[in-house]
Order: structure tokens, then C-alpha cells, then sequence
């Protein structure tokens, strides 16, 4: 784990060698300066100032290398945490676009979101806290302690004793809360995930008049948020009283004995400027030993986000080009041999199960079939959006997986069920489809999917401001824009994933009219829920639960008095019904009147 | 030495924050759903406005009127606390003022007792500090929460009473972040920032006292110091604290993209734009890099920076002193001028050491108080809006029939309502719930000045069935929103069984009025819960029998845990179909006389909602409903349709007379018009 996050330090090792280094620096100098500090002092009262300059001058001379060990290493550090995380970030992200639809979906989106923003910056965090206590908490224990030693061997043994003590109590209680922490923010995730739900359901609430179910469920929940954190503060606050203690108890002890010993050995032993020294290092190994536990728990903090970034980053995705792939693709058929896929290894129930279609070079065929029909499931294989898992799916009289990914895809172009437009200009979402198009292309492809004519109606024409998520046109404008996108890459297959649901049947027609007149030799795959949408196709499938269950044109289905003539009758004998009435009505009217 | 202590809460409270960065759940961090449907047109994310004058002194007050002994005492073991850790700073110089140097010349024997007895003290007042703060931040541990929890069920309380309008204006992320961000900050003020700064300000005032004694020279020269420290630091935390703003600024820019991009990343990969796309995010990730490093940078530095000026001030005053000493200068202190000993500089310059280390802990508070009040600032925002207001007095009562077929008021169920309605002379009527809703002439904005139905009058008499058609912003919702009185319209143009429903308590009202919304809602919790939501006290069979009402009851028996089946994130585990179908489900179980269905068949496929549609027709039997409805195979058998046009209803009639009329529905109908 630890070896794949550090991969992503690439031109950041500098600063991440540099700044602990650099810290080395700072302390070795803040160690020496209690040490020099008990000689200036002890050199006070003595008739000449100048014992007192020299040492003095030494001081301020290594206080000011100190001071820029010191800010150079916090630069350097801010630099390298800063560097890796937006290493992590960009690896995260480049390694995203590599994975498949079966590869996002087994993350989730929001999931992969948070490893890039939140994970990510706890690392980061942990990461900074490294670099600079990591080197600079242990080179301090062990300097104050050598120090001490070198002032007084015995005394300094206070210390020893003290170091464990401390260290015992404090990581005791770092290792007794994590899990606390860990499990507690679980409940109060779901809490304010219960405060979101309420805020995002409050019409429902108030229709129900649920107010004060919602209230008291809420009090429930935050006093068991209250009940545990109470708790867990109160373990976690004796990390102060305790280092109190310890501290306190060593100053208490050094006094006692080094007052004794400079009394009693006349100075020579022990002199009063080092009894001054000896009570600054003890403090400085404590607070050492503060940094210490500090550091440990961001590092298990950080190591759960580390887990779930290195699962992103060595995670391989489930289709990849093949080597050598071939780059042409000759023409636009396709074949379903076979095909039966489901969605994951797992999942005993089948999307698709045995599917054998042919689709000639520059047809157009219709495809029917009710929700969870598998209708888009079928259409995804063909640009290898998901690969089969029996059977095989060729294009071009070749099997998909032959081909380089970039090439398949630049001749399949599918638009999506779950239309997507992203925020920039009219042409800039256009050009998604052919980064070269001249403004002339780009407006012959808007015409065809019947988008220029809305299109010139905005006051900024095709640098019309698309918003996020698209939501300042509507859903059968965004619909068409999209076509038009696909239209642009000039593909040998257009597949259509009901993609003019919104769009007035008008202007459905003129699309078609269009595909059939301007693009007659590439191969037309239209899912449609209108009958009216695909009844002129050369070729019609009906779904039904992962198979294929009904095949013909239009007039062979309507005689076969299945499933299509169903949904066809649903959607048109009640209209025609409506009409031949009325009309009847109005004819009794007029032989009235006449 | 004392400053082992600020060490420690330093330490505490870092842990605390870093533990608090883990707090951010999956659900929060990308709300999908934060682009709510915007109804009044004006959504948008609050520019976080200042912290309001007067939040301190409001929240002091808040917390003692829970916690007023607790904090009395948590205040007076701080002072002890605080003051253990200055005095001490001063035994140094007693120890060897009054033993050490005498016992240089006159042996141990003659100052032992001397010496044991500064031993002594030091214990007993040590041992005071290390109780009085094991005290305290035991207390605190408590008072924080408690203030917490305090603060939330208040938040709460008073959110659940504020009108739709409010949640129509904010965004979801922003009300959620006064739970999340702004609890986090204000725990970490109350619990860390506050008592910190309190004990820091005793502290400079006990040692910048104690050094007037001591040495009114060396105190200058420490206010000098001073002087430049609070210098540095207003300078890096100004750095840091503009870098913070650029770098959440940019962090949220590029969350924003990637938040694009996954979402789309189905046509990112279908238009081979991967690499376009690592591009655009390369531009992203380098300005988050420079703002982050700019914001970390200055703040990183502070601290080293701090403690080495602080070294240096510690070793100018010990030249100083050293000066002084040896030049045996006339001391200036407050009670007269004496010499300078090496006890007084040795003490100096422990408490200089303390005072530097204070001030620097204190200088990074100040931004955590800053946050926290911001905090408490919104916090308070939300407790302080006008909850929705309802001068209702007409309630709905469980009737009861006597021989005569007068209504009297009884406590058990029997199925019939009656709404009791007093009037002025002290009189009681009691009305027959029946379903009968008028609107007369009805205008109505969300904003002043920009209405959005015009003139809207209609009658649903009871048992009727009255579909809404039009396009997206028609105002078909909007009519619905004023029926339950989520927006309230003027004196008596909307009558519920001749009731004007202003008249009518507002919870009393909603309870009569069953509604499926279009983006349903389901609850954490099992399907049988999201069901038993719409009547809490409805049997297993009661729901089951609704659920076969929606005939949601065939997909819910196929689920792993059936009706068991525990739900989260709002049913991400169903289709929408399925979750219409439960929301359907839930709004039978109440088995209102009045429903309201917005959308509420919108995702599910046509063969579906054939199937559902006789479930609805059951629901829809005897009730007076209101149908909202895109499909308009969904509002075909309506009594009467209303096609709205810009906030207008231009064409009213059954099916068969506006297909007569070959107006707008007609050409709806024939597909010749996007409905969008």
C-alpha cells in the first residue's frame, strides 16, 4: 500500500527527502541552545561581560540557522504534502478514465469522488505531519536525552523513567479511542445522514404531518451521538492532566536532587545554569513524546483512506485495448453470436441470454422491449462498454475484442440513455465528437439531428453557455444536441438508446428522414419505447426479459398479434378510437344539419 | 513548562480535528441531489454571511443556561490551572534565591528545610494544576457535547417547523453544512479554542505582572518582542487565511469537474475523450496545487517561525540580563529598585519562554474561534427563522352519526372525519369530511411581482378526479403546493369542503390530503418502515395491503428480505419504477380523502403502468384526486382535465371534449408537441 502511494511522489522527492532533513537541522540546533544557554548563565556575575557576549553571540547566530531550518523545512514540507496529494489526485483520476462501466459501477461514482477529495486529503494531512515530526520527535528524544546524559548521567535517568511512563499512557489512550472514533463517526455519519434525508424529504414529512416522529427520532439519535462522544472525550482528556503530571513530577524531582547535589558538591557537580537546562530538555522529550502520539494517530487516520486509494490505483481495469489491435473497421456489421452477459461474476441472473441477430452493413433496426428488458445491455456490447460473458459480438465481420479500443469506439457511436451534456459552449460540447470539425460540420450534423433551427435561436447561437448537468435546455433539445455530437464522430454504427423520448414525434420523423437520406450507409440501431420510432426500421426486435422474442418489420409483427402489437395497440388504438369517433360524431352532425 | 500543557491541548485538539476530517460520510461529501429542482428560481449557495454582532455573548448565555455551575467551576479550575503553570515558572528562582545560593556558602544541612519546604509547595501547587485540569477537561468533555446535542435538537426543532419555501431557497449542502462543518468548528471552539484563550489571557497577565516585578527593563525589552511576534503572525495567518479561501475555492472548482466527469463518464469513454479529459483535469489539480501550497505554506511556517523568535527574544533578554547583572545596573521593578540577581534573570527567563509559547498557541486559535463563531453565527441563523405560520383553528375530528344524522365529536376511530369548526359567538359546527376543493380566481408568485398562476379557479367536487397537464414550469406543482398550504395564498380563495383552508390547522389539513411526489423519498430504514410512514400506526397487514394496493407487493416479496428489507440512501437499491411504487403504497396506507399524485407514475414503463394503474384506480376509488401527470395515457379517464400554459389554464374539459376541441391537448396527444 505504502509502496503504491509513494510511486505518486515522482518530482516530489526532493522536497520530501529535504524537508525532514532540514528539520534534523532545527533540532540539532534548538538542543544546542539550552546547552550553550546553561554556560551564558552560569557565566553571569562574573566581573567581565564578556564571557557573556561570546556565548550570547553564539546563541543568536545558531537561533538564526535554527529559524531557517526551521521556516525552509515547513516550505518544503508544504510543498511535498501538497505534490503528493495532487500526484495522488491526477493518478486517481488518469486511472479512472481507464475503467470500464463494470469497473465505476463495482466503485460507485460518489465512492471514487471521495477517495479523490476526502482520502486524499487525510493522506495529505498525515503525509505533512511526517515529513516534519516524523524525523524531528525521535531526533529530539534522543539529543535531549544525550544531552542530559552529558550534563548529568544519574539525573538523566528521571528521564528514562518518565519516557515510558508517558509513552505508555499516552498511546494507550491514542489506541483505546481510534476504534472508539472510528465506530461512533459511523453513527454520527448516519445521523446527519438522517438531518439530509429529513431536509430532502421535507414535503414528504410535512404531507405526512411527521414533524414530531422526525423530531423525536432525531433526539434519539443525537443523544447517542452525545452519550458517545461524551465518552470518548472524556478517555481523551486525560492526555492532559496526565502530561501535566508527568512533566511536573519531573521538574518536582529534578529540583529536589539537583538542589541537593549543587549544595552538597559546592557547584562542581552540578552547576545552576545546567539544573535550568536539565528542566528545559526533560520538558522538550515530553512535548517529543506529545508529537509522537500526534503523528500516530493521523497515520491510522490516514491509513484507511490510504487503503482506499491504493485499491483505486492497483486496481487493473476489466477491458483494455489489446495489443496490436487492428484499426480498421470494415464495414458497418454486426453480429451477435451466441451472446449471453450478466453483469457480474456474481449475479446468477442472466441480462442477456443466448442472443443471435444480424445486423447488415447499413441497416437500420429498431429494437422494443419494457424496462429491464435488457434492450441497452445488448446495444453496450457492441462498442465494448461491457464485454460478453458467452458468445462473442463482431463488428465489421470482426470479434470486438480484436479491435484497438480508440478505434472501435471512434466508429460505434452511441448515445446514451442517460444523456450527458458538460458545461462550456453549444460547439465546444459538439466538438466531444470530432475535435477538428469546422463550424460548417458542425452545423450540417445540428441539422440533421434537427437541433440548428433551436439552436439559432439563442442570442449566442452555438457559444450558448451550456450549464452543468445541461439543465438551460430541455430534455428534447439536450436530446438532440446530443445526436448531434455523435452525428460529428461519422461513425459506420449510430446506435440510439432512446434517445428521442423527449423529443415531439414531428420532429422524430425528420431525424429519421434525415439518418435515411444523408447517412444511408451506416448501420441505424434505434431502442425506442414509440412504436412510431422504429416502425419504418428494416428490421425490428422485441425484448422481453434478456431474449430476443419477437423479429420482423413492422407489418410481419403487427401480424404475429404479440407483445409488439400489444404495446403498438396501447399506444395508438386509443387515439384512433378517439378520432374515428369524433369524426363519426361530427359527420352524424353535419347529415343533421343537412 | 506550562507550555507542556498548551502542548497537550494542542495535541488533543489536532487529534480531535483529524479525526473530524474522517466525519465527512460518502452521502454528504457528493450530494447528488443538491441541484434540487429549483422552484422559485432563486437557489443558490448562501455567500456565508459574517459572523453577526452579539453571537459571543449569545452563545455564553446559551451554554450557561444549561451548564451554569459546570462552567462556574470549569472557569475557576482553568484559573488554577493557568496559574499553576506561572508560579511555577517562578519556584526556579526561589530554589535558588533562597536555597541553592545560600547553600552554596552555609551546606546543605542549614537550608534543607528551606529547601523542602519550596520542594513542598512546588508538589502541593503542581498536584493543584494537574487535579484542577483533570477536572476541567473532564466537565468540558461533558458541556461540549451536551452544548452540541443542545444546539442540534434546537437546529432541529425549529427546522422541521419552517415553511417549504425555506428549503425551496436553500440548498441542501448548505443546511447540511451548519450540522457538519459548522458543529465540527464550534466543538472544537467550546472544547479547545475558548478555554485555551481564557487560560492563555490569565496566564500573559499573571506573568507580564510577576515580570514588572522582577525586572521593569527586561519587560520592555519583551514587549519589543512581543511587538514583532504579533507582527509575524498577523502576517502568516493573513497569508494562510487568503490562501485557505483560494484554495477552497479551487478545491471546490475542481470537485465540481470531477463530479462532471464521473457523472458522464459513460459518454466520456464512448467519445474517446479520456485523454482531453486528463488534460482538462491536469489544469484543475496545478491551481489546487499552488493555492493548497500557498495556504499550508504560510501556515506550516508560522510555527517554526514563532518558536525560534521566541529563542531569539529568550537569548537577547538573556545578554540583557547578563548586561545587568554584571554591570550590577539599577533594577526598576514595581515594588522599588534593587539589583538584579541571576535567580531574577533564571526566572525571567523561564516566564519569557512561557509567555512566547502562550501567545503562539493563542495566535492559532484565533482562527479556530473565528471559524467557531461563524459557526454558532449560522447556527443561531437557523434557530432565529419564522417558523411557518398557521392561524388554523378548524380541526379534523374522528365523527361519530347520531340517530338524527347530527355529527358529534368522539375519540375512537370510526372511520368518518368532521371538521370542528368554532366560530366567533362560541358555537361549534362540526362539517362532514368530504373532499370537495374549490379555488376561485387565484393568483399566485413565489416572488413578489413575478406570478406564476393567473386567475386559476376550479372546482373538485367530492370523488372527482382532476388532471393537470402542461409544461415543465406551467405551474401545475405550483397549484398543488397551495392546496396543502406549503405557499399561502390570500383569504378565501381556496375552500375545502366550504372551509376556507386558512382557517383549517395546517397539520389537520395535510392529514386530509394524501400526496406522491415525483421525486420520491425514501427513508433509512426497511420497506415496511417507508410504508407504515404514511399512518405510524398501521398493522404488518395493514401495509402489506397497501402495498398490493400499489401492486408493489410482487416486487417487495422478490427482494432478499422482502418487506424486511432495509433501505438506505434513499432505496438506491430499487429502480425508480420501485420507488414510485412504495411511495404509492405509503401515501394508501394513510388512505386520505383527498390525493395528490405528481408524477407519480412518470418512471414506470407504460406495460407497468397498466399493471399499476388498476392498483391506482383502486387508490384513486371514492377519493377526490389531483393528477399531475406527463403521460397523458396516465390522465386520460380523468373528469376533468386543466392543460396550464404559463401559470393560465388555457384549455379545460373530460379527454373526449378537448380532443373534440382539437386545441393545445389535442395536439399534445397526437405527439405533435414536446412536452418538456
Amino acid at each position: 500500500m505504502i509502496k503504491t502511494l509513494a510511486k505518486s511522489l515522482r518530482e516530489y522527492k526532493r522536497e520530501s527527502i529535504l524537508s525532514p532533513l532540514l528539520v534534523s537541522g532545527e533540532v540539532i540546533m534548538e538542543v544546542i541552545i539550552p546547552f550553550l544557554m546553561a554556560k551564558l548563565i552560569d557565566h553571569m556575575g562574573e566581573r567581565s561581560i564578556q564571557p557573556v557576549v561570546y556565548y550570547g553571540v553564539w546563541l543568536l547566530v545558531i537561533s538564526f540557522i535554527s529559524l531557517f531550518f526551521g521556516a525552509a523545512a515547513a516550505a518544503e514540507s508544504s510543498k511535498a504534502s501538497c505534490g503528493l496529494a495532487k500526484n495522488l489526485r491526477q493518478d486517481i483520476f488518469d486511472r479512472v478514465q481507464t475503467y470500464s462501466f463494470h469497473d465505476i459501477n463495482r466503485f460507485s461514482e460518489a465512492s471514487l469522488v471521495t477517495r479523490m477529495t476526502t482520502d486524499v486529503t487525510n493522506v495529505q494531512n498525515a503525509f505533512a505531519m511526517l515529513v516534519r515530526g516524523a524525523f524531528r520527535a525521535p531526533l529530539m528524544i534522543i539529543f535531549s536525552v544525550v544531552m542530559a546524559i552529558s550534563i548529568n548521567g544519574k539525573m538523566s535517568l528521571i528521564f528514562l523513567v518518565m519516557i515510558p511512563i508517558l509513552g505508555i499512557i499516552i498511546f494507550g489512550i491514542a489506541i483505546k479511542t481510534h476504534p472508539i472514533f472510528v465506530r461512533i463517526f459511523k453513527r454520527y455519519d448516519a445521523m446527519n445522514n438522517g438531518v439530509q434525508e429529513n431536509i430532502q424529504g421535507m414535503r414528504v414529512v410535512k404531507s405526512f404531518v411527521r414533524e414530531d416522529y422526525e423530531k423525536d427520532k432525531f433526539h434519539k439519535e443525537s443523544e447517542e451521538v452525545r452519550h458517545d462522544f461524551t465518552h470518548v472525550e472524556k478517555i481523551l482528556a486525560f492526555n492532559t492532566p496526565s502530561m501535566q503530571a508527568c512533566v511536573f513530577a519531573s521538574i518536582t524531582l529534578i529540583s529536589y536532587i539537583g538542589a541537593r547535589l549543587i549544595i552538597s558538591t559546592k557547584g562542581s557537580a552540578l552547576t545552576t545554569g545546567e539544573l535550568s537546562s536539565l528542566i528545559n530538555y526533560g520538558v522538550q522529550i515530553l512535548v517529543a513524546i506529545m508529537m509522537l502520539s500526534f503523528i500516530f494517530v493521523l497515520c491510522m487516520i490516514a491509513e484507511e483512506s490510504a487503503e482506499r486509494i491504493a485499491e483505486v490505483l492497483s486496481y487493473d481495469a476489466t477491458i483494455t485495448s489489446p495489443e496490436n489491435g487492428l484499426t480498421q473497421v470494415a464495414d458497418g456489421r454486426v453480429d451477435f453470436d451466441h451472446v449471453s452477459f450478466k453483469y457480474s461474476d456474481r449475479s446468477k441472473k442472466y441480462a442477456l441470454s443466448d442472443v443471435s441477430l444480424h445486423i447488415p452493413s447499413g441497416s437500420t433496426l429498431g429494437i422494443i422491449g419494457g424496462t429491464g428488458s435488457s434492450k441497452s445491455s445488448l446495444v453496450q456490447l457492441i462498442s465494448r462498454l461491457y464485454d460478453v460473458s458467452e458468445g462473442s459480438v463482431s463488428v465489421g465481420g470482426e470479434d470486438v475484442r480484436k479491435y484497438n479500443l480508440t478505434v472501435l469506439r471512434d466508429q460505434v457511436a452511441c448515445v446514451l440513455q442517460k444523456n450527458v451534456l458538460f458545461s462550456g459552449t453549444i460547439s465546444e460540447n459538439l466538438r466531444w465528437g470530432d475535435p477538428d470539425a469546422t463550424d460548417e460540420e458542425i452545423r450540417h450534423a445540428c441539422e440533421l439531428a434537427q437541433a440548428d433551427s433551436f439552436i439559432q435561436e439563442f442570442p449566442d447561437k452555438y457559444q450558448t453557455m451550456i450549464a452543468q448537468g445541461g439543465t438551460n435546455v430541455s430534455g428534447g433539445q439536450k436530446q438532440r444536441l446530443c445526436i448531434a455530437r455523435a452525428l460529428l464522430k461519422k461513425p459506420k454504427i449510430l446506435i440510439l438508446d432512446d434517445s428521442t423520448s423527449a423529443v415531439d414525434t414531428k420532429t422524430d420523423a425528420l431525424i429519421r428522414k434525415a439518418f435515411r437520406e444523408e447517412i444511408p450507409d451506416t448501420t441505424k440501431i434505434i431502442i425506442a419505447q414509440r412504436v412510431s420510432s422504429v416502425q419504418d426500421a428494416d428490421n425490428i426486435i422485441v425484448m422481453d426479459g434478456g431474449r430476443i422474442v419477437e423479429q420482423g418489420t413492422h407489418e410481419e409483427l403487427l401480424a404475429k398479434h404479440g407483445i409488439y402489437r400489444e404495446v403498438y395497440d396501447s399506444q395508438t388504438r386509443s387515439a384512433q378510437q378517439d378520432e374515428t369517433e369524433t369524426q363519426t360524431g361530427a359527420q352524424n352532425q353535419e347529415e343533421r344539419n343537412a | 513548562m506550562a507550555a507542556a500543557q498548551n502542548q497537550t491541548a494542542v495535541q488533543t485538539q489536532a487529534v480531535q480535528a483529524a479525526t473530524a476530517a474522517q466525519a465527512k460520510p460518502e452521502a454528504l461529501a457528493s450530494d447528488p441531489r443538491s441541484a434540487d429542482k429549483v422552484r422559485s428560481g432563486k437557489k443558490q449557495p448562501s455567500g456565508r454571511p459574517p459572523v453577526k454582532p452579539g453571537t459571543f455573548s449569545r452563545m455564553m448565555k446559551y451554554m450557561f443556561h444549561f451548564y451554569k455551575w459546570r462552567l462556574v467551576i470549569v472557569l475557576i479550575c482553568l484559573a488554577v490551572s493557568g496559574l499553576s503553570g506561572v508560579i511555577a515558572s517562578v519556584f526556579l528562582q526561589t530554589l535558588v534565591d533562597t536555597a541553592i545560593t545560600p547553600g552554596l556558602t552555609k551546606g546543605l544541612q542549614a537550608v534543607y528545610p528551606q529547601l523542602l519546604s519550596i520542594i513542598g509547595t512546588m508538589i502541593a501547587v503542581y498536584a493543584a494544576g494537574v487535579i484542577a485540569s483533570n477536572i476541567y477537561t473532564q466537565i468540558m468533555a461533558t458541556v461540549t457535547q451536551g452544548t452540541l446535542k443542545h444546539m442540534r435538537d434546537d437546529m432541529f426543532d425549529r427546522m422541521e417547523t419552517l415553511p417549504i419555501r425555506y428549503f425551496d431557497q436553500h440548498l441542501t449542502g448548505d443546511i447540511m453544512s451548519t450540522y457538519t462543518n459548522d458543529t465540527d468548528a464550534i466543538r472544537q471552539m467550546i472544547g479547545q479554542s475558548l478555554p485555551m484563550i481564557y487560560q492563555t489571557g490569565l496566564s500573559v497577565i499573571a506573568i507580564v505582572i510577576s515580570m514588572l516585578k522582577f525586572s521593569v527593563w527586561m519587560t520592555i525589552g519583551v514587549a519589543f518582542f512581543m511587538y514583532v511576534m504579533s507582527r509575524i503572525s498577523k502576517t502568516f495567518a493573513g497569508r494562510s487565511a487568503s490562501g485557505m479561501v483560494d484554495q477552497q475555492k479551487s478545491l471546490a472548482a475542481e470537485e465540481g469537474f470531477v463530479q462532471e466527469i464521473m457523472n458522464g463518464q459513460k459518454v466520456v469513454q464512448v467519445f474517446n475523450h479520456e485523454e482531453a479529459a486528463k488534460a482538462d483535469f491536469r489544469t484543475f489539480n496545478q491551481k489546487l496545487f499552488e493555492d493548497s501550497d500557498r495556504a499550508n505554506r504560510a501556515g506550516f511556517m508560522l510555527m517554526p517561525i514563532l518558536g525560534n523568535v521566541g529563542n531569539i527574544m529568550y537569548i537577547a533578554l538573556a545578554i540583557l540580563g547578563g548586561f545587568l547583572v554584571t554591570l550590577k545596573a539599577p533594577n526598576l521593578t514595581l515594588t522599588g529598585i534593587d539589583t538584579v540577581t541571576i535567580g531574577v534573570i533564571v526566572s525571567f527567563l523561564a516566564m519569557t519562554r512561557q509567555l512566547a509559547q502562550s501567545i503562539g498557541q493563542a495566535s492559532m486559535q484565533v482562527s479556530m474561534i473565528a471559524l467557531g463563531l461563524a459557526g454558532v453565527s449560522r447556527v443561531f441563523e437557523l434557530m432565529d427563522q419564522k417558523p411557518e405560520e398557521d392561524d388554523g383553528y378548524v380541526e379534523l375530528v374522528n365523527a361519530g352519526y347520531d340517530k338524527d344524522g347530527t355529527i358529534h365529536e368522539t375519540d375512537h376511530l370510526t372511520g368518518k372525519w368532521a371538521w370542528k369548526h368554532p366560530h366567533h359567538d362560541g358555537t361549534l359546527t362540526y362539517t362532514p369530511q368530504q373532499g370537495d376543493v374549490r379555488m376561485f380566481n387565484v393568483d399566485f408568485g413565489y416572488v413578489p411581482n413575478k406570478l406564476v398562476l393567473h386567475d386559476i379557479t376550479l372546482y373538485a367536487k367530492p370523488g372527482q378526479k382532476i388532471a393537470f397537464v402542461g409544461a415543465t414550469g406551467a405551474g401545475k406543482t405550483t397549484i398543488t403546493n397551495l392546496i396543502n398550504r406549503f405557499y399561502d395564498i390570500p383569504d378565501g380563495k381556496i375552500r375545502y369542503d366550504g372551509i376556507n383552508i386558512r382557517k383549517i390547522k395546517k397539520p389537520d389539513l395535510r392529514r386530509s390530503l394524501g400526496v406522491v411526489l415525483q421525486d420520491v423519498n425514501l427513508f433509512t430504514g426497511t420497506v415496511m418502515d417507508n410504508i407504515r410512514y404514511g399512518r405510524l400506526n398501521a398493522t404488518d397487514e395493514e401495509c402489506i395491503a397497501a402495498a398490493k394496493l400499489a401492486n408493489a407487493d410482487d416486487f417487495i416479496t422478490r427482494l432478499p428480505d422482502g418487506y424486511d428489507t432495509f433501505l438506505t440512501g434513499n432505496g438506491a437499491q430499487l429502480s425508480q419504477g420501485q420507488r414510485q411504487l412504495i411511495s404509492i403504497a405509503r401515501a394508501a396506507v394513510a388512505d386520505p380523502p383527498v390525493m395528490i399524485l405528481d408524477e407519480a407514475t412518470s418512471s414506470i414503463d407504460t406495460r407497468t403502468e397498466a399493471l399499476v394503474q388498476k392498483g391506482m384506480d383502486n387508490l384513486m376509488k371514492g377519493r377526490t384526486v389531483f393528477v399531475i401527470a406527463h403521460r397523458l395515457s396516465t390522465v386520460r379517464n380523468a373528469d376533468a382535465i386543466m392543460v396550464l400554459d404559463h401559470g393560465r389554464i388555457i384549455e379545460r374539459g373530460s379527454h373526449d371534449e378537448l380532443i373534440a376541441q382539437k386545441g393545445v391537448y389535442y395536439q399534445l396527444y397526437t405527439g405533435a408537441f414536446e412536452l418538456e
